[in-house]
């Protein structure tokens, strides 16, 4: 009904017959879970490549540096700045997830948009810093 | 058509006490603790090798053989190296045991997750603690500025 729907929240509002708007069910506690899991794996896999390229290091010089030179290029460049908003939203969230455990999970809502602004405020800092790093070559 | 969903955080029955350690308990606690210590350990990280200087422009031999030739960094990389490992193959095992339905593929996947976190935290240990910074008949100019001095 149009005229109540201002006052209902958005459990009622779905049209879905299945129960929805718990802690990890819907939403902003949903949504933010997944792209803990999403951003967790892509970090892993790039780990697993850094370690490889840093061991190069007791290789020779020579080879170190063909391989870190990859890194300059502006493709990578702007992998970059995903693999850091990457981790960057993962750190903040896992943060957010400590508080959820051990402070008040009633804040969990509130939480995730100070983690969206924290990440606005972190990736402001670094982007145009980077990207000037990257194309100034 | 209806569907059931227990409420969140209802208590279970735990099994009878079993003796030991509670891994899963331990493995969560590790998750949270080296969470927070691998905050300060990869923003310093991400500080000094992309956002001092000239940024990632400047990494090369001389740079990071300069960093590992000190015992700080040396102890910084390391704890990162197996902080990170840990908590990610512990995170990527939490995955395997939610999303790989077989008994078969959870094996193969959790062995494969072990034998990479180990390899590679051997790998990169033995990097850090063996490598010369300083290679003997390498061109001075990729070289740190601490070899001039010897």
């Amino acid at each position: 009904m149009p005229q109540t729907a201002g006052t209902l929240d958005s459990q009622q509002k779905t049209t879905s017959r299945r129960p929805a708007g718990t802690l990890y069910r819907g939403n902003t506690g949903m949504w933010s879970w997944v792209l803990h899991r999403i951003t967790g794996v892509a970090i892993f896999f790039f780990l697993l490549v850094h370690i490889l390229d840093t061991a190069l290091v007791r290789l020779s010089p020579e080879a170190y540096n063909a391989v870190i030179s990859q890194y300059q290029t502006p493709i990578m460049g702007l992998g970059e700045v995903a693999l850091v908003g990457a981790i960057v939203f993962h750190a903040f969230n896992g943060l957010r997830i400590i508080l959820i455990d051990f402070w008040n999970a009633k804040y969990q809502r509130v939480l995730f948009y100070v983690v969206i602004g924290l990440w606005v405020v972190t990736m402001l800092g670094f982007v145009p810093r980077h990207l000037i790093n990257v194309f100034s070559e | 058509m209806t569907s059931t969903i227990e409420a969140p955080r209802s208590p279970y029955t735990r099994s009878a006490k079993k003796r030991g350690l509670n891994w899963e308990k331990w493995g969560w606690i590790y998750m949270r603790v080296s969470g927070v210590v691998l905050i300060v350990l990869i923003f310093g990280h991400l500080f000094v090798n992309l956002m001092l200087g000239e940024g990632v422009s400047a990494l090369n031999f001389a740079f990071v053989a300069g960093k590992l030739a000190s015992p700080f960094w040396q102890t910084w990389d390391v704890l990162m190296l197996w902080l990170a490992l840990i908590h990610g193959g512990n995170g990527m095992r939490t995955l395997v045991n939610d999303y790989a339905t077989s008994r078969i593929s959870r094996g193969i996947l959790k062995v494969a997750i072990l034998l990479s976190v180990v390899s590679l935290i051997v790998l990169g240990t033995l990097v850090v603690y063996t490598f010369d910074a300083c290679p003997a008949g390498s061109p001075a100019d990729l070289l740190p500025a601490v070899c001039s001095t010897l």
